[in-house]
């Protein structure tokens, strides 16, 4: 399953996506930076409600295949820019943590 | 590689959004080198930790990363306000980070815990009202 599929099955927004063949494995969620940075595996898809820049270094040290952002959380366009940049990935999600989980889980 | 590489960096204290500039940087020096992702992984990840303290308690500071043919060193140098507990500090959830910085998804606690973790060594020298230097190392051909 890649970046791309996801978005294409799950009915992700993808805001972010100069990544779209990288391939997931696993989740992980968390709002707590560093509690993620010890967590987050590689490859993983990451779910939060955390929008703030700082989220892009941690996605790019743990190399996870994308940032979900849920519960309809929005990220600002300066963030996108440089997410971009980065080669980060992200996904916006309307639905809850939990829905967004199960939904990226039926697809992994 | 024979003589160790030395890669100097300025953690600017006055900028909380940039603050991780220095470990992506690193994670891209370490992986043009050929040094293992795993390790590269553990390095950038205890960076930035320590890139983080040091912007929310200590208004910036120096990091150094030395590459050498058998171990990869960190030094973080501040002047800050210092560690008055260091054991204290070291314990998982113990924190004495600004609500600013909480409500960013820092200050959680795990930040000298993480480094500890994914390095080999680490050593805290700390007086308060004068400064902190890190010193982490990881062993590479385990």
């Amino acid at each position: 399953m890649t970046v791309n599929e996801l978005v294409e099955k799950c009915g992700f927004k993808a805001v972010s996506m100069p990544r779209p063949e990288r391939e997931i494995d696993g989740c992980y969620i968390g709002d707590l930076l560093s509690w993620v940075m010890g967590r987050a595996q590689e490859d993983s898809v990451w779910i939060t409600i955390m929008s703030n820049i700082n989220i892009i270094a941690v996605a790019t040290l743990t190399d996870v295949s994308c940032i979900i952002l849920a519960e309809g959380v929005t990220v600002d366009s300066e963030i996108i820019k440089v997410a971009l940049e980065k080669g980060v990935n992200i996904l916006l999600s309307d639905k809850r943590t939990y829905e967004t989980a199960v939904a990226v889980h039926e697809l992994i | 590689m024979s003589e160790s590489l030395t890669f100097h960096y300025d953690v600017d204290g006055e900028d909380f959004t940039s603050a991780g500039q220095a470990s992506v940087q690193v994670k891209k020096n370490l992986r043009r080198l050929g040094i293992a992702p795993e390790i590269i992984r553990q390095v950038s990840i205890a960076m930035y930790e320590g890139e983080i303290n040091m912007v929310i308690h200590a208004g910036g500071g120096k990091a150094d990363v030395i590459v050498s043919e058998d171990k990869i060193e960190i030094i973080l140098a501040d002047h800050g306000p210092g560690i008055a507990d260091i054991e204290l500090a070291m314990q998982e959830g113990y924190s004495t980070a600004p609500d600013s910085v909480r409500s960013l998804g820092f200050g959680a606690g795990m930040g000298l815990p993480n480094m500890k973790r994914y390095m080999d060594e680490m050593t805290i020298d700390s007086t308060v009202g004068v400064g902190t230097t890190i010193k982490m190392t990881v062993y590479l051909n385990r």
